[in-house]
């Protein structure tokens, strides 16, 4: 095997502690597409931006065209031939595609003026040279975004990229577009390139790879050729792990619907749709659990029901009321609290004190002010008394939250939203990035809501987490609903990967509603 | 008011448009590059008040008119190089950082016109230079337009060039080009492996250069001293011609214009006992209406909803 | 010892960069005077050693205190508006206007001229804030462009309907005694405009620490999107927090007018609005320490005219050392190193690692 790439051993922990990439060996085999899959979390990206020089491992080796070489910035990555496509493209709006193309490496008329023929030429070249048409006069922003994808691939091989990255390039496209995309890159590997892909879309995967590795927990599962395996077995490589098996029990009692969701669709500013047409009906007494890899819909789904982001189209009702189009507080008074799934973004303000922090959503409150005057010692007592019962370790209620560790800051979040005594909670993303214990509270917390015969809508990207706590659970993909689980006691994490990653889809589940 | 409107529109309102607009148009440039590097620099009032310092000085003191013009543009350059540095390195807030260094410039000036001259109020004592009036040979055979055009300070044909130098630099040179994309999209200039902290000190040297020659010009052209805050508001007139016009070299010029043209008119309206306050207010009320178009225009662009009836691609 | 120093970090730097302004103000007399000695003892003591020196420092404080104060609202919510100039002239302007033409007593006059003087800088300081709400429009442009329309509009207001046209040069008619905050102590010019001054300033630390409107405020400016996710409306304190500027500034500068000139006599814009900057950046946007800044700039000022007035070096000097003393504050860089080994200390001995 002629490996152009080799990554060896490879151990990556970032400051926090966290360990992204565990003793990860990966070949990559000269003039194929290799694609890497796995979860959010799962090592992926931490891997391509080791590759691309953008960080540093602590151990291990890159052996690239049988030598061993040290990248230690994307400059060094671009001058050994590896190019990057990234995700969040890299591209100037106001400037024109042939003036992206160059830039870095501008080319030039008596070394002091930039050759702007000669830029549009070399634009015109590289894009006949691989057979991608783009027109270098446009300006980026006027570009839909397959054609501006197109260019930052034609950007890495006009700086005479071999090996070509695309981190999930299709998460932008159309169908349309990413049948667009394949051709290209089956065109590419051609002209004698090797393409390293990183994707969740199993179908997509299984399309164009002619080798797949699996990742899971920072850890390479297998690489294997891609059509020795089947998406339902990459699948199970990918999600099916020795989980725990524990299970909440079955919930006391499920009534009516208090959250109704009826064809919800998003836009977002680059014109991709990223809701399509969502519906669902949230039970009291119940704990719905979106399941699905990030990306695929859910943060804005969340952003909608919560008021943060108006919908394209569609409705949302609270008890009764539509609460579409109607600001945050409005909607929270009807009796909806919000765990972010950025608790550092939208869930504190980490400079001020936690008792601050605390009475974001209720500081206007009989109890905790009097006519616009705030009582700062029912602040402070309602402040210590939600530290004692949540067991949150800060050295006083003034504190500011950032001095907090990760897990006692999600307390304080989940303490406030919890203590709000509402009727439906939007928990996205609860335990993200905490401790075991922090966890295991926030879970008991949420299994006490329900019981109690609060309505509990659960995002996660941990299908642990979801299979634990919920009662039903929907999957998401693509910004639709593909897949509705009523009986969930005997599912299994490999029952649900399939849908997660396009490879499986439930007939009628997409625009319906639930019962 | 006929005699007014006659006035108006003689060559010699003409001729001192071109005039006043000069101190306007070099600091605007100066604001233009440095926005559209992402770093707008709005110490641009201290800029030509520090350089039309030096250049009366260091004239005064050396006899040579190119020293002094040398001079200037070193110490537009560094100022913009001192912003940069507590921007950048330091990480001050940039306006801050430039409001504390207009500050700088109009106390250091006076303070060190007072040590070196002796004077705390004017350098007129001194025998500054001046920079030379240009008359073009053949415009100025001209009937109307030789009278506007011919006859100015060499830095006001010196303006001119500037916008050309700016339109080149910006649109045709590497540096213009990565300085756009700093300012457009900084992650996506550092993918390619430009240095967007140098990228940005050097557009801030650049402002500083421009704004250097709109001070020169005042101490050295417009009036043949140094005095106290003579700027006048002229760098804060310069954000706005810059907003006004967009940051691009011809929309800049033609609201340097705009201002220069208002200016002028005031003047003349002063002396006829006609209240210009009106009339000088219309430039800043036009930046505000501008300021409110552009911003409105870039918020469109990002929100899109779904119209009644249409459907998902 | 180093807890406390990282608790107050911000105040210890802010006080750092002002010993070094000191310093380097000692430095340049010492280099510059030819009785350095006499010169520093003008400088630093001149403000105190005289009952109208000191009462100089006192009345100097006052409008900066009101522009700190204005700016400081605004600054706590992010909005960098930097109209409280603007504000306070055409306030001053249409509240004279409003003096001049009416006549009531005392009791009546004194409270109603200053509200239509608020009123006019509050409606100036909601254009920018509109702008920005509803269009995202930078009210740092549109507040800088609206000092010069209000420039202007004041001007014209005074010179062209309310002018004193015996007075021999530009300034308004006087006001009416009835509109007058009387100086209380003979021998200074101190009046009633500087206590409303303090009183005020501890009523914006009461309104932005005490109420819910200045949590909103607050809240907003320390993580926009916690305010909107929490609930608050951050559009509306967008627009409040800068019609609180206008209002202030407006307010303190009819204060002046009315308790020193007497009459509208600014035909150059009097800079206190920048001032208050100034006083706002080294006070941290909090009322209280905004009184003490704008005496710390105050007596600078003064110390600087009475330096100016006895000895040979010029008082800019005093200009030249703040925009110091303002440039070592704002780089939020400048010992940042010292507070990172301190960090790393303290937490090596808590135990090593999260």
């Amino acid at each position: 095997m002629d490996a152009i790439l080799e990554l060896k051993n490879i151990l990556m922990i970032y400051e926090n502690g966290v360990v992204a990439n565990r003793d990860v060996s990966v070949a990559v085999e000269r003039n194929t597409i290799h694609a890497i899959v796995g979860e959010n979390g799962a090592g992926k990206t931490t891997l391509m931006k080791i590759l691309f020089g953008m960080i540093q491992a602590q151990e291990g080796e890159i052996v690239y065209k049988g030598q061993k070489v040290q990248i230690r910035s994307p400059h060094e990555a671009i001058a050994m031939g590896i190019g990057m496509v990234h995700q969040h493209l890299m591209l100037a709006p106001d400037l024109t595609v042939a003036e992206n193309m160059v830039l870095g490496v501008e080319p030039r008329r008596g070394r002091v003026f930039l050759d702007n023929r000669r830029a549009e030429e070399i634009t015109r070249e590289v894009s006949e040279r691989y057979g991608l048409s783009v027109s270098p006069e446009r300006r980026i922003r006027e570009l839909p975004i397959g054609v501006r994808q197109r260019v930052e691939i034609l950007k890495a091989l006009f700086r005479n990229a071999e090996l070509l990255i695309l981190d999930e390039p299709t998460s932008v496209l159309t169908p349309q577009e990413t049948e667009v995309l394949f051709k290209t890159l089956a065109d590419l590997k051609a002209h004698g390139k090797t393409i390293i892909f990183i994707s969740h879309k199993l179908k997509e995967v299984k399309a164009i790879a002619d080798r797949v590795t699996v990742m899971r927990d920072a850890k390479v599962i297998t690489t294997r050729e891609a059509r020795e395996l089947k998406e339902h077995e990459i699948a199970y490589l990918m999600v099916g792990r020795e989980i725990s098996y524990e299970r909440l029990p079955a919930s006391p009692q499920v009534g009516e619907a208090v959250l109704s969701a009826r064809g919800l669709s998003f836009i977002n500013e680059e014109s991709v749709p990223v809701l399509k047409d969502v519906s669902f009906d949230l039970r009291s007494g119940e704990v719905l659990a979106i399941a699905g890899v990030e990306g695929n819909g859910q943060t804005e789904l969340v952003r909608i029901l919560t008021g943060l982001l108006e919908p394209s189209a569609g409705s949302v009702t609270l008890r009764g009321v539509e609460t579409t189009g109607r600001p945050p507080r409005e909607i929270r008074e009807l009796g909806l609290c919000h765990i972010p799934q950025d608790r550092m973004d939208d869930g504190v303000a980490e400079a001020t004190s936690l008792e601050e922090n605390f009475i974001v959503d209720r500081y206007f409150k009989k109890g905790f002010s009097r006519r616009g005057r705030l009582d700062w010692k029912a602040i402070g007592e309602h402040s210590r008394g939600l530290i004692a019962d949540f067991s949150i370790l800060a050295q006083s209620s003034r504190t500011p939250v950032r001095a907090l560790s990760g897990g006692n800051i999600q307390k304080v979040v989940v303490a406030r939203e919890l203590s709000s005594d509402p009727e439906v909670i939007i928990a996205a993303h609860p335990t993200r990035g905490i401790d075991v214990g922090s966890e295991e509270m926030v879970h008991n917390l949420l299994r006490r809501a329900r019981d109690r015969g609060k309505a509990v809508f659960l995002t996660s990207a941990d299908l642990d987490e979801i299979l634990k706590l919920a009662s039903r659970i929907l999957v998401i993909y693509g910004g639709e609903l593909v897949a509705h689980f009523e009986e969930v006691s005997h599912l299994k994490a490999e029952d649900l990967g399939p849908y997660m990653l396009g490879v499986q889809r439930q007939e009628g589940v997409s625009g319906k509603v639930h019962p | 008011m006929n005699p007014l409107l006659r006035s108006i529109f003689s060559a010699q309102f003409g001729y001192a448009v071109f005039r006043v607009m000069t101190p306007l148009l070099f600091p605007a440039l100066g604001v233009a590059v440095s926005h559209l590097a992402g770093t707008i620099n709005i110490a641009m009032e201290g800029t030509m008040l520090i350089c039309a310092f030096v250049g009366v000085m260091v004239s005064a003191a050396t006899g040579s008119l190119l020293i002094a013009l040398a001079a200037g543009m070193a110490a537009g350059v560094a100022m913009g190089a001192v912003l940069g540095y507590f921007h950048l390195r330091l990480k001050a807030d940039i306006i801050l950082a430039a409001i504390a260094l207009n500050m700088f410039a109009a106390g250091s000036t006076i303070f060190f016109l007072f040590i070196l001259a002796g004077d705390k109020g004017i350098s007129s004592g001194l025998k500054s230079l001046v920079f030379p009036q240009v008359n073009i040979p053949l415009i100025r055979s001209i009937p109307v337009l030789g009278t506007i055009l011919s006859g100015h300070n060499v830095l006001t044909y010196g303006a001119g060039l500037a916008v050309l130098l700016f339109y080149l630099l910006i649109f045709k040179t590497p540096l213009g080009l990565r300085i756009r994309a700093v300012g457009q999209n900084p992650d996506a200039a550092q993918s390619v492996g430009i240095n967007v902290v140098r990228t940005r000190m050097q557009a801030l040297m650049l402002s500083g250069f421009f704004g250097s020659l709109g001070g020169l010009y005042l101490s050295m052209g417009y009036v043949s001293w140094f005095a106290r805050d003579m700027t006048a508001g002229r760098g804060w007139i310069a954000i706005a011609a810059s907003t006004l016009g967009g940051h691009m070299p011809l929309g800049t010029f033609l609201a340097s214009l705009l201002f220069g043209a208002v200016n002028a008119l005031a003047i003349y309206l002063a002396s006829l006992q006609i209240p210009s306050e009106f009339i000088q207010m219309i430039p800043y009320v036009a930046t505000v209406i501008a300021l409110t178009v552009y911003s409105a225009q870039a918020l469109r662009k990002k929100t899109r909803k779904l119209k009644a009836g249409e459907t998902l691609p | 010892m180093e807890k406390f120093i990282l608790r107050y970090f911000n105040l210890i730097r802010t006080i750092i960069a002002i010993l070094i302004g000191v310093i380097v103000s000692v430095f340049l007399i010492f280099l510059i005077s030819r009785e350095p000695g006499f010169s520093l003892r003008s400088f630093l003591l001149g403000p105190f050693l005289s009952r109208s020196r000191f009462s100089n420092m006192v009345e100097t404080a006052s409008p900066i205190i009101f522009c700190g104060l204005a700016i400081a609202v605004a600054f706590q919510a992010k909005q960098f508006n930097i109209g409280a100039e603007g504000s306070l002239y055409l306030g001053a302007a249409v509240g004279t206007a409003f003096a001049v033409s009416t006549r009531m007593p005392a009791v009546f006059h004194i409270p109603l001229t200053l509200l239509v003087a608020a009123a006019a800088g509050a409606a100036w300081g909601f254009i920018p804030g509109i702008l920005k709400a509803r269009w995202k429009a930078s009210e740092l442009v549109s507040s800088l462009m609206l000092n010069y329309v209000a420039y202007y509009g004041g001007l014209y207001l005074i010179n062209f309907h309310f002018r004193d046209k015996g007075a021999g040069y530009l300034v308004s008619h006087q006001l009416p005694q009835s509109a007058w905050l009387q100086q209380f102590l003979s021998g200074t010019r101190l009046h009633w405009g500087i206590v409303l001054a303090i009183v005020f300033a501890l009523l914006v630390y009461y309104f932005l620490y005490h109420t819910t409107t200045g949590y909103e405020i607050r809240m907003t400016g320390q993580n926009e999107h916690f305010a909107r996710f929490g609930g608050i409306n951050v559009l509306r304190i967008v627009v409040l927090s800068q019609v609180i500027l206008g209002l202030l500034a407006g307010f303190g500068g009819m204060t002046e007018v009315m308790g020193i000139h007497r009459r509208f006599n600014w035909q150059m814009s009097p800079g206190y609005g920048w001032d208050g900057i100034v006083v706002a950046i080294i006070g941290r946007n909090h009322p209280l320490l905004i009184i003490a800044a704008s005496f710390f700039l105050a007596y600078l000022r003064v110390g600087g005219q009475v330096l100016n007035l006895m000895s040979d070096v010029p008082w800019e000097m005093v200009t030249v050392i703040q925009s110091l003393i303002i440039l070592l504050i704002t780089a939020e860089a400048f010992l940042s190193q010292w507070r990172y080994r301190i960090t790393v200390r303290q937490a090596e001995r808590a135990g090593g690692g999260a």
